[in-house]
């Protein structure tokens, strides 16, 4: 799925590296817990969450993540965009909840993980 | 043998926003060496645990990452509180952190195992009203 797909099916605005929508992501995941995204996350490159503070982007920047969702319209700040720009990911906020963004999202074929049953 | 690189950095215990900055200049370093990215990532998730930790736990301290033929190692060493039980710690959900750090995304008890698991070789000395001395290796070849 192209990153400009996500950004139309979750309503999404985009906050930064608007040229990397069209790149193509093949999984995502869901979570406020940071640790829990370094530890089960295997190539997800697309980070739902409604956490916002610098170790969001830390993270996703960690994991070689492309895109971060913002849910229920929460803001990054000026300091995170400057960070996600620096690392080239682009960044969405939807005015939708965790539990729906992601439910569309599966719905529409982006799994949680690349290979079946695991 | 050529002269190991490395990277050294204070780690501020103050500022959680600063949290991670190590970890991010290191994958930027250990990414212009040309290493595998699946080695890269491993590295650097296992480095950025261990920063949290040594901001999260100990007041911060410093890292120092060496780049050898065979293996990249990690060395964290921080004057905090020292772990009292090390086996403990290291069990899959065990934390001390407070809901002021888990509101902040950290403090699921995973960092410690997350470290484990991204690494060959993890080494824990630490002792009580001391500090906590961490070294990790991941292997190149
Ligand atoms: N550098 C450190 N200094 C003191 N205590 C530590 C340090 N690192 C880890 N700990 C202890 O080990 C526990 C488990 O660490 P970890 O697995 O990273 O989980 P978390 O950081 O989410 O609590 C921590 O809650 C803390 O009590
Ligand atoms: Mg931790």
């Amino acid at each position: 799925m192209k990153i400009s797909t996500i950004k139309d099916l979750l309503k999404a605005e985009v906050i930064c590296c608007e040229e990397s929508l069209g790149l193509h992501v093949y999984s995502a995941c869901g979570s406020d817990m940071m640790s829990d995204v370094l530890a089960y996350v295997k190539d997800q490159a697309v980070l739902m969450t409604g956490l916002v503070n610098s170790q969001v982007i830390r993270t996703a920047e960690m994991m070689d993540m492309k895109c971060i969702v913002f849910v229920r319209s929460k803001m990054p700040t000026a300091e995170m965009i400057e960070l996600a720009k620096e690392s080239n990911i682009v960044l969405l906020a939807t005015p939708k909840r965790m539990y729906e963004a992601c439910g569309i999202l599966y719905s529409n074929g982006l799994v949680g993980n690349r290979v079946k049953n695991a | 043998m050529p002269e190991a690189l490395s990277f050294k950095f204070d780690v501020d215990g103050e500022d959680f926003t600063c949290a991670g900055q190590a970890s991010v200049i290191v994958k930027k370093n250990l990414r212009q060496l040309g290493l595998p990215p699946e080695i890269i990532r491993r590295v650097s998730i296992a480095m950025y645990e261990g920063e949290i930790n040594m901001v999260i736990h100990a007041g911060g301290g410093k890292a120092e990452v060496n780049v050898y033929e065979d293996c990249i190692e990690i060395v964290l060493i921080d004057n905090g509180p020292g772990i009292k039980d090390i086996e403990q710690a290291m069990q899959e959900g065990f934390s001390t952190a407070t809901d002021t750090i888990r509101s902040l995304g950290f403090g699921a008890g995973m960092g410690l195992p997350n470290m484990k698991r991204y690494t060959d070789y993890m080494d824990i000395k630490s002792q009580v009203g001391v500090g906590t001395t961490i070294t990790m290796k991941v292997n190149l070849t």
